[in-house]
């Protein structure tokens, strides 16, 4: 690891100065979970590292009825996966976090992080994104939000200024006759991941038509892939098996992935199908009783 | 200056430690090199193995990807300081030894953090808590077994004890 230039903030407002300063050379340090190790690999090698995890003020949870969640972004993935809160209103991301990595890492390891690092094999953006959470991004010039679908552009890369920080995740009040679901495929638990998805399927009340549904999968492409075509497949439909096993073969066919040492391209396409298919029933199956 | 040294206040198995250091180094390094604790292994140091694993403020972590500044102000237990001070060993080591619960042995001191801190959180986990919480310490000799038979034990004296 090379040597670096270190600064620990004591507030946000301290951490934007500093970063607006250092926005050339630095990086944000949070938990550091994947951060140390690209530091060590040399991968980077930023002359300054700005430690914001000490903030408080970024490490909440909160839910009001109209508004919604929101989650600061220094949250810990131990948080997310404890907290009674998001267990009764969003379980599906605390589903989600039981298989982030491992428990020392989710001890450590923020959300904000995890977003920000934009590591293509991440867990939590894809139900984040069929949740329809937006990101608060400050920095010393003030602050915007952007919907999480659109932060991702390219592998470990977003729409994230150099002088900007991730302060808060929000995410609206959990919707009608909705249900989410998260599945992982992997070969080994907590093994790396080969494919997971996120399907949120809402149905018209008392019915078993869709109205509306998501689908979003992530290590099949640089970044979390939405595949609108299997969700549009969906809409206004009653989900039937066949339906269902259409738009699973839909969403394989709009994905892209690679090769590697962990699966090859075309096994990730078919283990997208299953887990689609899986995922959507599930779903489907929670909605109608939500 | 790029890389000058820091002074931080570290408590380690109940010692307090003022430490100057650079930032660059990692929790992992403190506790080997600085403090000459070598209990906890140095293994993967890509976040994966949980070799290194040691509590901070009663959470379990991997010290290969903590910076040692991110401690500052904080307590860290390691392997050394799970006995008690004349040497009497902890329920878990006791549990370790009794199911032989390891084989090279280079694992096993992240193991024990990661199941003490586990117990210190959960008052009654199950087989599959235990399995799911563990998931994070990797044994090259594949001896997983054991030491999950050491956990429940555990978990089973504290059941009778409370009858």
């Amino acid at each position: 690891m090379k040597d670096f230039e270190y600064f620990s903030a004591t507030s946000l407002q301290e951490a934007c100065s500093l970063i607006s300063q250092y926005k050339d050379v630095g990086k944000i340090l949070a938990g550091g979970q994947s951060l140390i190790t690209l530091l060590r690999q040399k991968l980077i090698s930023p002359t300054c590292l700005i430690d914001i995890k000490g903030l408080k003020e970024l490490d909440y949870i909160e839910f009001d009825k109209k508004s919604g969640l929101r989650i600061g972004a220094l949250t810990t993935h131990r948080a997310i996966e404890k907290s009674s809160l998001i267990q009764e209103k969003y379980n599906v991301l605390s589903e989600m976090e039981k298989s982030v990595a491992s428990v020392q890492t989710r001890n450590w390891g923020t959300i904000g992080g995890n977003l920000c690092s934009a590591d293509p094999i991440g867990d939590p953006a894809p139900s984040l994104i069929v949740l329809g959470a937006k990101l608060k991004l400050v920095s010393a010039k003030g602050e915007r939000v952007v919907p999480l679908e659109d932060f991702f552009t390219d592998y470990f890369t977003t729409v994230i200024e150099p002088d900007e920080i991730l302060a808060e995740i929000q995410l609206p009040p959990p919707a009608a006759n909705t249900a989410v679901e998260y599945m992982k495929f992997a070969t080994i638990e907590a093994g790396i991941k080969i494919v997971s998805t996120s399907v949120a399927v809402t149905v018209e009340a008392g019915t078993d038509v869709c109205k509306d549904a998501k689908i979003v999968m992530s290590a099949v492409a640089p970044i979390p892939l939405i595949t609108k075509k299997a969700a549009e497949m969906l809409k206004g439909k009653k989900l039937t098996d066949d339906v269902i096993e259409e738009a699973a073969k839909m969403a394989a066919s709009e994905t892209d992935p690679t090769t590697d040492v962990h699966a090859s391209a075309e096994y990730r396409k078919e283990i997208v199908k299953v887990l689609v298919k899986r995922a959507t029933k599930k779903a489907f199956e929670k909605a109608k009783k939500a | 200056m790029n890389g000058a040294k820091k002074t931080i206040n570290v408590k380690v198995n109940g010692e307090s430690y003022e430490l100057s250091i650079k930032p660059k180094m990692t929790l992992l390094q403190l506790l080997r090199n600085e403090l000459g604790l070598t209990g906890t292994k140095q293994a993967c140091m890509d976040n994966s193995c949980g070799a290194c694993t040691v509590i901070v403020n009663k959470m379990a972590v991997k010290a290969c990807s903590v910076l040692a500044m991110q401690v500052n102000g904080k307590e860290v237990t390691t392997v050394e300081g799970l006995a008690s001070k004349d040497g009497k060993l902890s329920i878990l080591q006791e549990a370790f030894l009794e199911h032989s619960a390891f084989q090279c042995g280079f694992c096993s001191p992240g193991k024990l953090m990661s199941s003490t801190a586990m117990l210190e959180e959960m008052e009654d986990p199950t087989e599959e808590d235990i399995r799911r919480d563990m998931e994070g310490n990797l044994c090259r000799c594949t001896g997983y077994v054991q030491y999950l038979a050491a956990i429940k034990s555990v978990v089973q004296k504290r059941k009778e004890g409370k009858r």
